[in-house]
């Protein structure tokens, strides 16, 4: 689109052929549109130099403790205030484990959904059902954290962690061993789990119903059941844009703050045990910050968000990047 | 497409009674209404999208008093050209022009001509009737002033420039008692006529209809038409067509556009009864399009 | 072993009967297949949906009896006295809204005009994606973010900041709902402005702006019952405060803050409270994303022409 042409719109001879000027009627030029296009276009630039500003005003924040500690920082699992020593690998372990652990409950439940709203679900339950699902998304943090607290956990120690532990047995593997408090790396994965939900569906669901008519027809076509259908030429076709709302769930899982900070016990160990507390680079900010009193806690915990933001920061531009290849190709 | 060539069933309708104008039609003296002065000329006119030209240096003239109809298949720049007319054309990204397009003898494509201005002399009206949802079907006739922000008319000004507008687009009886209900109320035909009141408000010297009934059932079509017959006393109309018969019934000369270019332009009768190019003999016989 | 992805046609040979009844049988493994997958899938939707239930259930009844006209207005009560309310977090929050709103709104609608009508423009592709990125950042790292660059050098806590950290958050939610309920308005409107003389910052305002209004205020409930309920970036910002203060350079108290720290303290009088404030919080949420269903639906319903 040569720019030019479409300036030409708003005043100047699209051709300059006949300079000669007009007079009379039909001369004059709006200085409003050219107002208005220069003022919607400084709100559309807000929006990268804000991104560049919240990069930047976060390295800032960190950069004493970076400096001081360096790469040792992400290796180290020393957090001692006292000393003003401090490491991040317990919570870098955390974010990982439990966003990890809550994509795999997560993803086979969502992409279920996510199929059953595009495929199978009756015309007049797929709205109401779309609707409670994405409702999901629409509930604060901080109101799963209570929830979590007074009716999660006591389930999860009386119920579940028994269950797992005593019936299937698996209290002699390094997963599952060690008392069942409630507050865990186990509570934070459920529930980071249900609130990574409605993402991962919604984006399956928008690239499955992207995927073009004639995919399903050429299947239907050889005398593909339904499900045959969905399992060789609907999902494979959407393969890459699920993999994309997989890896925003992950992003949303990576820095939830409220709700984890409330249910994973707030602990600086590495433990194997889902049992066992831990901590995640989100919830050691949300837990820590009001305490500390040093510079070098505060720009440790700072730093703690530095890396979030990196590690989130990626995360979402390779997720984006595959949706929007798909829904490209879609349409 | 409902077929209007079949027999119309009012024959006491003025224009039905000129299905054929004579070729003398465009002479002062024989034509049912006087042919003015030349009202929009253009010269060595090409429009492009893009590297596409899909105008080729096209030379013709339109004057007061006359209704043009554009006839040609599909594809073959008669809207753009119309588009060209009022500076719509340059609204798309990517889209310019060459050439010169004068109104009034003034270049409306010269450096400093605001194509807002030339906009607020020319009425248009489009395939798709575009009635304003916001607005009522008052304040969609009145809209044409909205938008100019300097003189706007005075209330009791702008009820009556309202209710002209309406009766010379033939809706006033209709809508006169719900000129505040929502215009998305309205039946299609209504819309488009309407939108055509719309565009008489600010009393433009020049109307250019874009295949106006494209969208209308047959009985609407015919409203349509009958107002763009009545309307050619008093505004220069250019109509953009690929129904001939449309053509034959409204206008009294016909332009027909082939791959962009311009191939002949006469009189309504003359073009259809002794054209002189063999492409729009071609054309008007059916043999392409 | 898996069921084959399409039928074979029975073969005109020798072995046509033997075949035939070979793709019977698997014909009628694969319809198996088929319904119990179709199982499957309704059971993922419950499960999915069952959460929501429980969560709304529990909400209702631990909630619904601390809620009263008291809760609204009054201070909370010391330690150990029962009664009080979070008047002074419900007006906390309402303030920070207000501020977020401010920001978040003007910036994000201009910026969605920008995107509909520059829509190949490479700034436009490069503010959607980046919107998309912004959108998916963690909310704590706002709260970092407006800490550094507000509160620190200003030197205390305050509501303003707390504002900002939201509205920021607001920016890219609002920009992609103000692009798309804009690109839902027929480029037929526009022309027939433009024809008709408008210039084109009248034409985007007063013609294409006005006919996505519904649908942009919409989207803007939306972000606000969003980030009405963000904690995260609060505290480092509002931080919260025990008393009433409606004043921007001050902290303030917020909801979501207030229900944070009574859902962690020993008391069960501040649990009651606690479960109170989130049923407020929910029902908000509720309120609006079932408003903005009916807006949307009766769009794309009625909008035939």
């Amino acid at each position: 689109m040569s720019q030019p042409s479409h300036d030409a719109a708003i005043g100047a001879a699209p051709h300059g052929a006949a300079p000669a000027a007009v007079e009379g009627a039909i001369a004059g030029a709006s200085i409003g549109d050219r107002i208005y296009r220069v003022v919607t276009t400084a709100f559309a630039w807000v929006v990268p130099l804000l991104l560049g500003l919240i990069a930047l005003e976060v390295v800032l924040a960190a950069w004493p403790a970076f400096r001081t500690f360096g790469v040792g920082f992400l290796t180290s699992s020393e957090w001692d205030e006292v000393r003003g020593v401090f490491g991040a690998a317990p919570m870098i372990y955390g974010t990982v484990v439990s966003s990890v652990l809550a994509l795999v409950l997560a993803t086979p439940l969502a992409l279920g959904v996510a199929i059953f709203l595009s495929e199978f679900a009756p015309s007049w339950l797929r709205q109401p059902v779309a609707f409670l699902v994405d409702l999901l998304a629409a509930i604060p943090s901080v109101v799963y954290g209570l929830w979590g607290i007074f009716v999660l956990l006591p389930v999860l120690r009386e119920k579940v962690m028994p269950f797992l532990a005593t019936t299937l047995g698996l209290a002699h593997t390094p997963f599952f061993s060690g008392p069942a408090y409630g507050p865990s790396m186990l509570a934070a994965a459920v529930i980071l789990a249900i609130m990574v939900l409605p993402y991962i569906s919604a984006v399956s669901r928008e690239v499955l119903m992207a995927v073009p008519r004639s995919q399903r027809e050429a299947a239907m076509a050889l005398g593909a059941t339904k499900w045959e259908m969905i399992r060789d030429a609907v999902v494979p076709y959407a393969r890459s844009g699920i993999v994309g709302g997989i890896i925003l769930g992950l992003g949303r899982a990576l820095g939830e703050t409220m709700a984890v900070t409330m249910l994973i016990g707030n602990r600086h160990e590495i433990s194997s045990s889902l049992f066992a507390p831990g901590y995640t680079l989100a919830s050691v900010i949300a837990n820590e910050f009001a305490e500390a009193t040093s510079e070098a806690h505060t720009s440790a915990l700072m730093a703690c968000g530095a890396v979030l933001l990196a590690v989130t920061l990626a995360v979402n531009v390779i997720a984006r990047w595959l949706v929007w290849q798909v829904s490209r190709e879609g349409k | 497409m409902t077929d209007l060539a079949s027999p119309r069933p009012t024959p006491q309708r003025p224009y039905v009674a000129v299905p054929v104008a004579t070729p003398a039609a465009v002479s002062p003296n024989a034509a049912p209404v006087t042919v003015g002065a030349e009202r929009i000329a253009v010269h060595h006119l090409d429009a492009f999208y893009g590297a596409t030209r899909s105008v080729r240096d096209v030379n013709i003239a339109f004057h007061d008093g006359t209704v043009t109809a554009i006839i040609g298949p599909s594809g073959c720049g008669k809207s753009t050209l119309l588009r060209c007319l009022n500076r719509m054309h340059e609204t798309i990204p990517g889209a310019r022009t060459e050439g010169e397009v004068l109104l009034d003898g003034h270049d409306i494509y010269a450096r400093g001509a605001n194509p807002i201005q030339v906009r607020r002399r020319i009425g248009m009206v489009f395939q798709r009737p575009t009635p304003f949802p916001t607005m009522s079907i008052r304040d969609n006739v009145a809209a044409g002033f909205k938008g100019l922000g300097g003189d706007v008319p005075s209330r009791r000004e702008l009820d009556e420039i309202v209710e002209r507008s309406l009766q010379r687009a033939a809706l006033w009886d209709e809508v006169k008692d719900r000129l505040k209900d929502s215009a998305i109320g309205l039946s299609g035909g209504q819309q488009q006529r309407l939108c055509i009141a719309r565009a008489l408000a600010t009393n433009p010297r020049v109307l250019l209809l874009d295949e106006p009934t494209a969208s209308l059932d047959p009985i609407s079509t015919q409203r349509v038409e009958e107002l763009v017959y009545e309307l050619r006393g008093s505004v220069t109309v250019v109509i953009v067509t690929h129904n001939m018969q449309q053509a034959a019934r409204v206008s009294n000369r016909t332009a027909f556009m082939l791959a962009g270019e311009l191939v002949e332009v006469a009189p309504t009768s003359a073009l259809f009864t002794t054209p002189k190019d063999p492409r729009t003999e071609a054309y008007i016989t059916g043999r392409f399009g | 072993m898996s069921a084959p992805a399409t039928v074979r046609p029975p073969r005109a040979s020798g072995t046509q009967r033997a075949a035939a009844q070979r793709t019977a049988r698997s014909l009628g493994r694969r319809r198996a297949v088929n319904v119990i997958m179709l199982g499957v899938m309704y059971v993922a939707a419950l499960v999915a949906v069952l959460p929501l239930i429980f969560i709304l259930w529990h909400l209702a009844r631990e909630g619904a009896s601390s809620i009263s006209l008291d809760f609204f207005t009054k201070m909370p009560k010391p330690v150990g006295e029962a009664g009080g309310g979070m008047g002074n977090a419900i007006a906390g929050t309402l303030v920070l809204l207000g501020i977020a709103s401010a920001i978040g709104l003007p910036i994000g609608i201009g910026a969605g005009l920008y995107l509909a009508e520059q829509r190949t423009a490479r700034l436009a592709t490069a503010v959607r994606f980046l919107s998309d990125v912004l959108n998916g950042l963690p909310s704590i790292v706002m709260g970092i973010f407006a800490w550094q660059f507000l509160v620190r050098p200003i030197g205390h806590f305050s509501a303003a900041a707390g504002g900002i950290a939201l509205g920021a958050m607001m920016i890219p939610l609002v920009t992609r709902t103000t692009e798309e309920m804009i690109r839902l308005v027929p480029v037929s409107l526009r022309e027939a402005a433009l024809a008709l003389g408008y210039t084109r910052w009248r034409t985007s305002l007063s013609i294409v702006l006005r006919t996505a209004l519904p649908g942009i205020v919409t989207g803007a409930l939306v972000a606000v019952a969003r980030i009405a309920g963000e904690t995260a970036p609060l505290l480092f910002t509002a931080f919260g405060n025990q008393f009433w203060s409606l004043s921007l350079d001050q902290p303030v108290s917020a909801l979501p803050l207030q229900i944070f720290s009574y859902a962690i303290s020993p008391y069960d009088e501040w649990h009651r409270l606690a479960w109170a404030g989130a049923l407020v919080l929910i029902a908000l949420v509720l309120i609006i994303s079932l408003i903005s269903r009916l807006v949307t639906r009766s769009r794309l319903g009625g909008g035939g022409d």
